[in-house]
């Protein structure tokens, strides 16, 4: 092991400070962190610290996003094979086809999008944040999977520069930078991103079947043709890893056991959906409606609620907001899609939309701490006086 | 009226490196120091000049902002040097110290009959003032104030610090008259907070009002439990005296004398036999330590392991501590060490780790810092470690923005640094908090005052 410390330390040796390449440090660096926890010692404050660090942290979401993307890959072929082949066939081949399809759209979305996040960190001079490395596997799996891949490129640099380098880089953006890239791509390639040829790979090339989502056929009139356990299970046609609601709950457990991301965002962002969807089934005026707590279990809503919404940059930030927060995003993203019969997937809208209200929901949860500190101080002004 | 505490958030870390009961006295150090940089935002204008004779308990120099306040020398001896740095700031003054101590005497007066006025006034004279701080803003108490309550915290909650019962064992009448000088200066009561779980000796102390104190660190901060029992608002000001340094005032009322003599915990995974020593204030920390210590390679701290200095063989305990903690460097690489659940013999507070896993399990940490600082992006974790009712991360935001009317509004009154420890210890983006929030609080005091 010291001969390989030796040797980077030898390769990094051009880029210490005062020597040549000083400039490109961050780039060099991002790489040797990622193989070794740095030599660095506390020099202020307390002499020790906690074994956790931001690269921890963000590795243990890429593991909780491992099962769905699996499950996202088998289906990718189990959907283009049952649909458009017609023949059946075990989860290997299926797996294999779904990953030479999904593989590219990962390795484009790291590859451009972490050599934006280089460029900026030698610019500013900082290090690079692990930040992307959840944002870049988020992207490819949150959208249509015959997308070209030049779009999905162009999504990631609207994505990375706008949603995120121009606010000042990791932890200063006000929207998630992977929703920004899926609504970049919705609004700009529209043709590529709804409709009934885009969700299983290479319906394109044939005619006549039914490769719409779930609730795309709500929207439309037509018969769902699913059962509730197929829906819940995932083996139905949707963006690449959102479909299986119960591979995203394995992911879900994952972040609240590791306490990496907010309960209280995924529970009260699952109880704001259900309340909603049962209040629009006692209703019942069109099939989306009355499609009830089905609901949950479509669509990119326990996806967008449980690895999305969940981001702590741009979600609210006191534990009182994330509950409002969280569920305000299930009302809403419901909402939408009742009443959005151009545009049924909501949950994405919801997101955009609360993340841009958290800092409000933040300013009043905060005032009332505040608040509570000013009348205590003018309670005590009184019995001095 | 007492009242028990009990707070939930904090963090309880198990260290390998506790001090033994046992105490030993160390030989007289050749040379002892002080250094104003103990004393937050105190200049130091000088009385007396290199080579001059001074006795223990003589002024050697007093605090430029507030003249009465003044600081004496912990042993009889000889100026050797004032050490100076840039702009002639005054960074240490060594006394080489005789092999005998001649204390200063100041006549002996019974502390029933002197008025309010008249303990400040020896107290001021004394140099025990300084162990009196004022809150807010953490800084030795200004001698103009009346606070509207004085507080002592007898629970040191942090790991490997100094056992306080233990330390006052035979001091008790000491501390019983630290403790009556104080109550004659606050027109409040003097709080008395003691370990919930334990019988103390402290518990017969009168006058004072006596809080048991239930929870995990920071339970023993004094800045919790003032917010507890009587928090600030702004424009009040508390007091606050750390334990041994109320028994040192007692003791002056009661002998007429300044004695420096404190009894600390040398701790630590890197200390062979850790145990307690009797020494005096500024000793030279090579004669504590020499050895005593394992490795080579280990960092020195006066204080304890959360919130001292850093300090080297050739360094001096300093005025505050109680403590002196020795742990290893760790200016070594870690393979693969971020991966989740790696390197279980390093504590995590976060269940990305094991140890939320082995409750029991005692580490033995070292300097590193586990990874590089980043921009704050995880949420919640810093009030999982915040008993205080305000918002850390918000706050620390609005110090780091210099934003007075923010940080007024979420509360800087009521935070020390050493409040914000356990953030400093549990954060991931490896914020450094401490420094933040003593920064911000120089910054109030220059622009609030």
């Amino acid at each position: 092991m010291k001969f390989l410390r030796d040797k980077i330390d030898q390769i990094k040796k051009p880029f210490g400070k005062g020597e040549k390449f000083e400039k490109f440090a961050p780039a060099i660096n991002a790489l040797d962190t990622f193989l070794y926890v740095p030599n660095h010692t506390t020099h202020k404050g307390a002499h020790i610290r906690d074994a956790v660090d931001l690269k921890r942290t963000m590795i243990t979401v890429i593991l909780a996003l491992v099962p769905a993307l699996i499950f996202g890959m088998y289906n990718a072929g189990l959907q283009h094979f049952s649909q458009i082949e017609g023949s059946d066939m075990t989860f290997m081949p299926l797996f294999l086809f779904g990953l030479w399809k999904i593989l590219p759209m990962i390795i484009v979305s790291y590859g451009v999008g972490l050599a934006i996040e280089f460029v900026f960190a030698i610019y500013r001079g900082h290090e690079v944040n692990e930040g992307y490395l959840v944002t870049g596997l988020l992207i490819p799996m949150i959208m249509p999977i015959d997308l070209p891949l030049w779009m999905l490129a162009l999504s990631v640099v609207f994505a990375v520069v706008i949603g995120k380098e121009a606010f000042g880089g990791t932890g200063m953006n006000i929207l998630n930078p992977a929703l920004v890239a899926r609504a970049f791509a919705f609004f700009a390639y529209p043709t590529f991103m709804s409709g009934d040829k885009v969700w299983v790979a290479d319906a394109t090339t044939v005619d006549g079947i039914s490769g719409e989502t779930i609730l795309g056929k709500l929207a439309a009139g037509k018969e769902v043709g699913y059962n509730t356990m197929d829906m819940f299970g995932g083996y139905i046609p949707g963006s690449v890893a959102e479909t299986s609601t119960l591979w995203i709950l394995v992911g879900a457990a994952i972040l609240i056991i590791t306490g990496v991301a907010s309960w209280r965002i995924i529970v009260s962002g699952f109880i704001g959906a259900a309340i909603m969807a049962l209040g629009f089934e006692a209703w019942g005026a069109n099939a989306l409606m009355s499609f009830g707590l089905n609901h949950l279990v479509v669509g990119g809503l326990a996806f967008g609620v449980v690895f999305m919404a969940t981001d702590p940059v741009s979600g609210a930030q006191t534990n009182t907001g994330k509950l409002i927060y969280g569920f305000l995003i299930g009302v809403f993203g419901i909402l939408i899609r009742v009443f959005n019969p151009a545009y049924p997937e909501g949950i994405m809208l919801a997101i955009l939309l609360l993340n841009v209200f958290a800092p409000t929901i933040d300013h009043y949860v905060i005032q009332s701490n505040v608040n509570r500190r000013k009348k205590r101080a003018n309670v005590n002004q009184l019995k001095t006086a | 009226m007492s009242k028990d505490i009990r707070i939930k958030k904090g963090l309880d870390l198990k260290l390998k490196g506790d001090a033994e009961k046992v105490v030993s006295v160390v030989s007289r150090s050749k040379v002892y120091a002080i250094n104003p940089s103990d004393f937050n935002g105190v200049t130091p204008k000088m009385v007396v000049k290199e080579g001059a004779k001074v006795k223990a308990g003589e002024i050697i120099f007093y605090s430029k902002n507030d003249e009465s306040v003044k600081f004496v020398s912990p042993v009889s001896g000889t100026i050797q040097e004032i050490k100076r740095g840039e702009k002639r700031v005054i960074l240490q003054i060594l006394i080489t110290a005789d092999s005998q101590d001649i204390h200063l005497e100041h006549s002996k007066k019974n502390l029933k009959d002197l008025s309010s006025q008249e303990v400040k006034e020896q107290l001021l004279a004394s140099g025990c003032w300084p162990f009196i701080n004022q809150r807010p803003y953490d800084v030795i108490a200004n001698s103009a104030d009346t606070p509207k309550a004085i507080f002592v915290s007898a629970y040191a909650s942090a790991p490997l610090t100094a056992d306080v019962d233990f330390v006052l064992e035979n001091k008790t009448e000491a501390f019983q008259a630290g403790i009556d000088a104080l109550a004659k200066l606050t027109s409040g009561k003097v709080h008395l907070s003691l370990k919930g779980k334990e019988k103390s000796a402290l518990e017969n102390i009168s006058g004072v009002s006596i809080h048991k104190v239930f929870g995990p660190h920071p339970a023993g901060n004094v800045g919790v439990q003032i917010s507890k029992i009587d928090p600030i608002n702004a424009g009040d000001r508390v007091w606050t005296v750390a334990p041994q340094d109320v028994a040192t005032i007692g003791e002056f009322f009661l002998t007429g004398k300044f004695n420096a003599t404190k009894t600390i915990a040398l701790s630590g995974s890197e200390v062979k036999d850790a145990q307690y020593y009797t020494l005096i204030s500024g000793a030279q920390i090579s004669d504590l330590v020499a050895g005593k210590i394992k490795g080579d390679n280990v960092r020195i701290i006066s204080g304890d392991i959360f919130t001292g200095n850093k300090v080297t063989q050739n360094g001096f305990l300093g005025f505050y501590s109680n403590t002196v903690t020795v742990i290893p460097e760790g200016n070594e690489y870690r393979m693969f060490g971020w991966m989740p659940f790696a390197s279980p013999s390093i504590h995590s507070a976060q269940r990305t780790g094991l140890s939320w896993l082995m409750p029991g399990k005692k580490y033995a940490p070292n300097t590193n810092l586990n990874g590089e600082e980043r921009a704050l992006v995880v949420t919640g974790e810093m009030e999982n470690v915040m008993p205080l009712d305000i918002y850390p991360m918000q706050l620390l935001k609005a110090c780091i923005a210099n934003d007075i009317d923010k940080m007024e509004n979420l509360g800087i009154y009521e935070v020390a640094p050493e409040d914000f420890a356990l953030i400093d210890y549990t954060n991931t983006s490896k914020l450094e908090a401490q420094v933040i929030i003593r920064k911000a609080l120089n910054l109030m005091i220059k622009e609030v005052g």
